[in-house]
């Protein structure tokens, strides 16, 4: 272990008066556990079940039955007209879902491969929670493209499968794009979120008893702890990291392509693939901050691995996503306004004084006055419930925001006639299946698989030191070689 | 029929690709706004009754609707003329590349745009990208659907089942459907020709529209022969195309009020 010391900001002389209570202890790379303890706090968060979970988790069961399966059923028995989709709005909520829910799953790649590409520390307690948010994201952006289809049942043909027919998909098609973006991501983030995973699964195999060691033992795949296992885990893990990364910022710029391609007043706008990007993390983000601020809450030995410095860590984030939102926002609506088309012109008076204005400004409000009033403050950041209820707030704008764009904005095209404010009917109920569904992924996930990455911790808990130099405890990290 | 940009000649190709084979002349000056077409369309192309709650909701399943405008306030109301809109049949037509499925394509012999119902998967794309707003989706199984039950017998009145054209599908829930310039006629007519030995001609086959309008605002025919009623009128010098800035080469003039 090669050691390159450097500083911890609190211990410089130079920042003493403004850090002078700041012990560094405070942090959880600088306040170590023994392995064994730490092991055994994990577990115990994750077989520690109160009866209260079990109501959540049998209420979220029965949502997901009747507003996500049965409703679902219901729609594909009746046909689309069961739900709000009409002439000037073909596309409704379903679209708005789908959309929503990549941005909220790119937040996961972006913290646990762009995080750990670059070193930031604090990280690493929350990329496994970050990393399911983009599984679990994704899964429900799937199923609502299907639920979207009016003929759910030969999605197949998306598919390049050879036929008897030659019948081909159509690669002009910015939905055949975004299909092939979006397998990739499931796929790739899937297979991300199951490198890191590996560890962890033996180390509960080595811990566990009965089913749990099955399950354990099956996923783990004999994984040791070897030398020549880690270097290898770490190579694949290290690959991954690097190749998602591209992945991400490519498949919500495919997503945006499929607005930004048509010719459609408020949506034939260059800046789309940016700002879609930039609108996923700004959601992504908020949504992370609301599962730390849940899983504190709710999970034993939590407090110990989710610390104020993490969620001031993500605070700060959110308020530079939420900057460069901000840019992307004007950007998108002034360039499209000085463009000075009639229809655009039409569109952008409709959102500003129409029936759907509330929600533009709210839009506004939620996603950039109020982290930029808000999360500039030490205090509001460190503080877990503000931040989620932050995270929640930006969260309702960027829904309110792909509402916008989808349903709201199909309001206005080029023939007047047909103009007609579209009403959701099943998506309402729709939405909430997907919501719950993700909820009930999340909360079977935290009973059967460690949410914390342990071995990540341990490892940045070996890499830093307090080392007394005279009378003070410097802080030192090291790298390994 | 694709046109290779990179070509030298390019242009000569577009501008000889915006005839197109089948056009429509509307005369805005003596539509009547009467929906004759409308009815007719309906009739030949088995489309639904959507019911009073779907219509109201902006389902209706027109392939060709009547627009009414007007300026000002009531009482001192300027009317607009009626202005008839139907797939305008685009020579490069935006509904066509975005179909993940090849489902909304153009017909190679007849150069106009088809949809072929069996495809279709539903992701209404093709809808959105429509700037005419034309395209009409089967949100339910409208043909299925009873209107009411008989009153001298408690039977349900199936009201398709006794009109429906042979020479139509019937479109299911799901599909994406729109104007074919009564495809099923043109093919008659072309059959009947060849059968005798000789060309289509002019004024033989008119779609269901142009045949019940009754103050003969819409001319059909061939745009691809200058002899030919449509193609002088479409040239002339009230006519006009709608959204000819996007480029979507439509196939059908309108001519202004005069």
């Amino acid at each position: 272990m090669a050691v390159t010391s450097k500083y911890f900001p609190g211990a410089e002389k130079g920042h003493e008066t403004e850090h002078e209570e700041h012990d560094p202890r405070e942090s959880l790379m600088y306040d170590p556990k023994p392995r064994g303890e730490m092991n055994q706090m994990v577990m115990e968060s994750m077989l520690t079940t109160s009866c209260k979970f079990w109501v959540v988790f049998c209420m979220l069961a029965v949502l997901v039955a009747t507003c996500f399966f049965y409703a679902w059923g219901y729609m594909i028995a009746e046909g689309l007209g069961v739900a709000g989709v009409m002439r000037p709005s073909y596309w409704g909520i379903f679209l708005v879902n789908t959309v929503f829910w990549i941005g909220i799953s790119h937040a996961g790649t972006f913290i646990s491969a762009i995080l750990r590409v670059m070193k930031a520390e604090f990280r690493r307690p929350f990329t496994r929670a970050a990393e399911l948010m983009t599984t679990f994201g994704l899964i429900q952006a799937g199923a609502s493209i299907f639920m979207h289809l009016g003929r759910v049942w030969l999605a197949y043909w998306l598919f390049p499968i050879p036929n008897e027919r030659q019948l081909w998909p159509n690669f002009h098609s910015p939905l055949m794009w975004d299909l092939l973006a979006i397998t990739t991501y499931v796929l790739g983030s899937t297979m991300y979120l199951f490198l890191p995973l590996i560890p962890d699964l033996a180390m509960a195999r080595d811990r566990s008893t009965g089913w749990r060691k099955t399950f354990f033992k099956t996923l783990a795949l004999g994984f040791r702890g070897t030398e020549g296992e880690w270097r290898h885990l770490q190579t694949a893990m290290n690959i991954f990291a690097f190749a998602i990364i591209p992945v991400m910022f490519s498949v919500h710029t495919i997503v945006s392509w499929d607005f930004a391609m048509a010719m459609r007043p408020g949506w034939s706008s260059t800046v789309f693939g940016p700002y879609f990007v930039l609108g996923a993390l700004h959601s992504g983000m908020g949504a992370v901050a609301i599962v730390l601020c849940l899983m504190r809450a709710t999970m034993k030995h939590m407090d110990y691995f989710l610390r104020a410095e993490h969620f001031d860590a993500l605070g700060k984030l959110m308020m530079i996503v939420s900057f460069a939102y901000a840019y992307f926002f004007f950007n998108d609506y002034i360039v499209q306004w000085y463009g000075g088309d009639k229809w655009t012109d039409a569109l952008l008076h409709w959102l500003e004084e129409g029936p759907m204005a509330w929600m533009f400004y709210q839009l506004i409000f939620f996603n950039i006055v109020l982290p930029w009033l808000t999360l500039w403050n030490r205090k509001i950041r460190q503080n877990p419930w503000l931040l989620a209820l932050i995270g929640l707030l930006i969260n309702v704008g960027m829904y309110w925001e792909r509402y916008l764009i989808v349903p709201v904005m199909l309001t206005i095209n080029r023939m007047p006639f047909t103009w007609k404010l579209y009403e959701p009917r099943i998506e309402i109920f729709l939405t909430i299946g997907t919501f719950s569904l993700f909820l009930l992924f999340y909360l079977a996930a935290s009973r059967l698989i460690p949410l914390i990455p342990v071995w990540e911790v341990q490892e940045g808990q070996m890499t830093h030191s307090l080392r007394k130099v005279g009378k003070t405890q410097v802080p030192t990290i090291s790298e390994f070689e | 029929m694709s046109i290779d940009l990179n070509l030298v000649g390019a242009k000569g190709a577009i501008a000889q690709e915006a005839e197109g084979k089948w056009g429509m002349v509307i005369d805005q000056d003596v539509c009547t706004g009467c929906q004759a077409c409308v009815a007719a369309c309906a009739m030949e192309n088995n489309l639904s009754f959507v019911g009073e709650e779907d219509a109201g909701y902006g389902r209706t399943q027109h392939w060709i609707r009547i627009e009414r405008f007007w300026e000002g306030a009531y009482p001192e109301v300027k009317s607009t003329p009626f202005q008839p809109m139907l797939c305008q049949q685009c020579g490069s037509a935006p509904c066509e590349p975005v179909c993940p499925v090849f489902a909304s394509v153009h017909s190679q012999s007849q150069d106009i745009n088809l949809q072929v119902y069996n495809r279709c998967v539903g992701t209404r794309y093709c809808a959105n990208n429509c700037p005419y707003q034309v395209r009409q989706f089967n949100y339910r199984d409208y043909h299925l659907d009873p209107i009411h039950a008989n009153e001298v017998d408690g039977q349900l009145v199936y009201p398709f089942h006794n009109q429906f054209n042979p020479d139509v599908t019937v479109r299911r829930r799901g599909v994406m459907e729109k104007c074919t310039f009564c495809i099923q006629r043109i093919h008659k007519a072309e059959d009947t020709a060849k059968s005798q030995g000789r060309e289509v001609v002019d004024g033989e086959m008119v779609p269901a529209c142009a045949q019940a309008c009754p103050s003969n605002a819409i001319t059909f025919g061939r745009l691809d022969d200058p002899e030919s009623l449509v193609s002088q009128m479409a040239h002339d010098e009230r006519g006009f195309k709608h959204l000819e800035e996007l480029n979507t080469m439509p196939r059908i003039t309108y001519l202004k009020e005069g």
